[in-house]
């Protein structure tokens, strides 16, 4: 967060060189009220996670999308974040949530990645329309095995890096 | 707001009440329990969303989408799909700025092949989407965990595009 708000602070400092106090406050208000719009949602999503999180059975969650739930972990992550409605403010919070009901690194990566490659939501609303059926279908279907593959690396790299389990 | 946005919200909320509900049927602790826990990360996410909104704001200001396209010109071979990876995961902006360079890439004549590569680099990596949702709500050592090993893919998209010869 501080190497962020370094960022930012250079970046707005940059803006205000170029553009004067006019353009840093233009991308404030802009951005506050897009804050704004954005707060309820990012609160359904927090509340989403709480409910998952107390709902889902921990030893069923860690079973199918533990360590050792093998591919089909990963492919129930990966049809998971296809079909996860909603934007970022829901995919994350659930995506934390499953990581502590028992989900893990693996599944969990496969479930995010599908989530940003294969999510029907952003591919309809906006990939469609600006780069064509043809492009989006084409990518989509290359895009398949990318989040089985990603999840199943991960876990090869996490039991190398961790050969204990996750620290605390 | 727009049709879309409406839609998304009622999605929202709409799963937001049915797992309440489930909540509520396995008994009122369970209700109000998952209700604090969920309320608490909101209260500690808030303050790292703002900085990311209003951050990611002027960091966008200062990577004009310009920049992005001379980039991404009709280079090809995998010089072009490593440019183009590098060009996604620098975009700001949200998916119109993303698409759209990426429409803009193939009329100037830049192969499917690397903006293939750009797209799935763009969803996998885009700085502002990790810095404004990812690293907020995710700990931290999973998100640099799935960006490391996110690492080949684009790569390996635009392999499997230049094999096949689609799209």
């Amino acid at each position: 967060m501080i190497f962020i708000g370094a960022l930012v602070a250079v970046s707005a400092g940059l803006v205000w060189r170029r553009d004067g106090i006019d353009g840093v406050l233009d991308i404030l208000s802009h951005d506050l009220w897009l804050f704004g719009e954005i707060i309820p949602r990012v609160l359904a999503g927090c509340l989403l996670g709480g409910f998952i999180a107390e709902i889902l059975p921990h030893d069923k969650v860690s079973r199918s999308l533990g360590p050792e739930s093998g591919l089909k972990g990963l492919l129930i992550g990966t049809a998971f974040g296809a079909i996860l409605p909603g934007g970022p403010f829901t995919a994350y919070p659930v995506a934390a949530a499953l990581l502590t009901v028992g989900a893990d690194f693996g599944a969990t990566i496969a479930m995010v990645v599908s989530w940003t490659l294969i999510g029907y939501g952003r591919a309809v609303a906006w990939e469609l329309p600006i780069l064509g059926t043809d492009f989006t279908l084409w990518r989509i279907v290359i895009s398949l095995p990318i989040p089985v593959l990603a999840g199943w690396l991960g876990r090869i790299v996490f039991v190398r890096i961790y050969p204990k389990g996750e620290p605390e | 707001m727009t049709a879309s946005a409406l839609i998304i919200d009622i999605t929202l909320w709409g799963s937001v009440a049915i797992l309440g509900f489930m909540a509520w049927r396995r008994g009122r602790v369970v209700l109000v329990s998952s209700v604090r826990e969920g309320s608490m990360d909101f209260i500690n996410i808030v303050p790292r969303i703002a900085l990311g909104v209003v951050g990611s704001g002027y960091i966008a200001a200062v990577i004009p989408p310009e920049v992005i396209t001379g980039w991404l010109g009709p280079d090809s071979g995998w010089f072009g799909v490593l440019t183009a990876v590098i060009a996604g995961a620098a975009t700001p902006g949200g998916p119109v700025v993303g698409f759209s360079i990426g429409a803009v890439a193939l009329k100037v004549g830049g192969g499917t092949p690397q903006v293939i590569a750009y797209v799935v680099a763009w969803a996998l990596f885009a700085f502002q989407r990790m810095i404004l949702w990812e690293i907020p709500f995710m700990p931290a050592r999973f998100v640099w965990f799935r960006a490391a090993v996110s690492l080949p893919f684009p790569f390996l998209a635009a392999a499997i595009a230049m094999v096949i010869g689609k799209p």
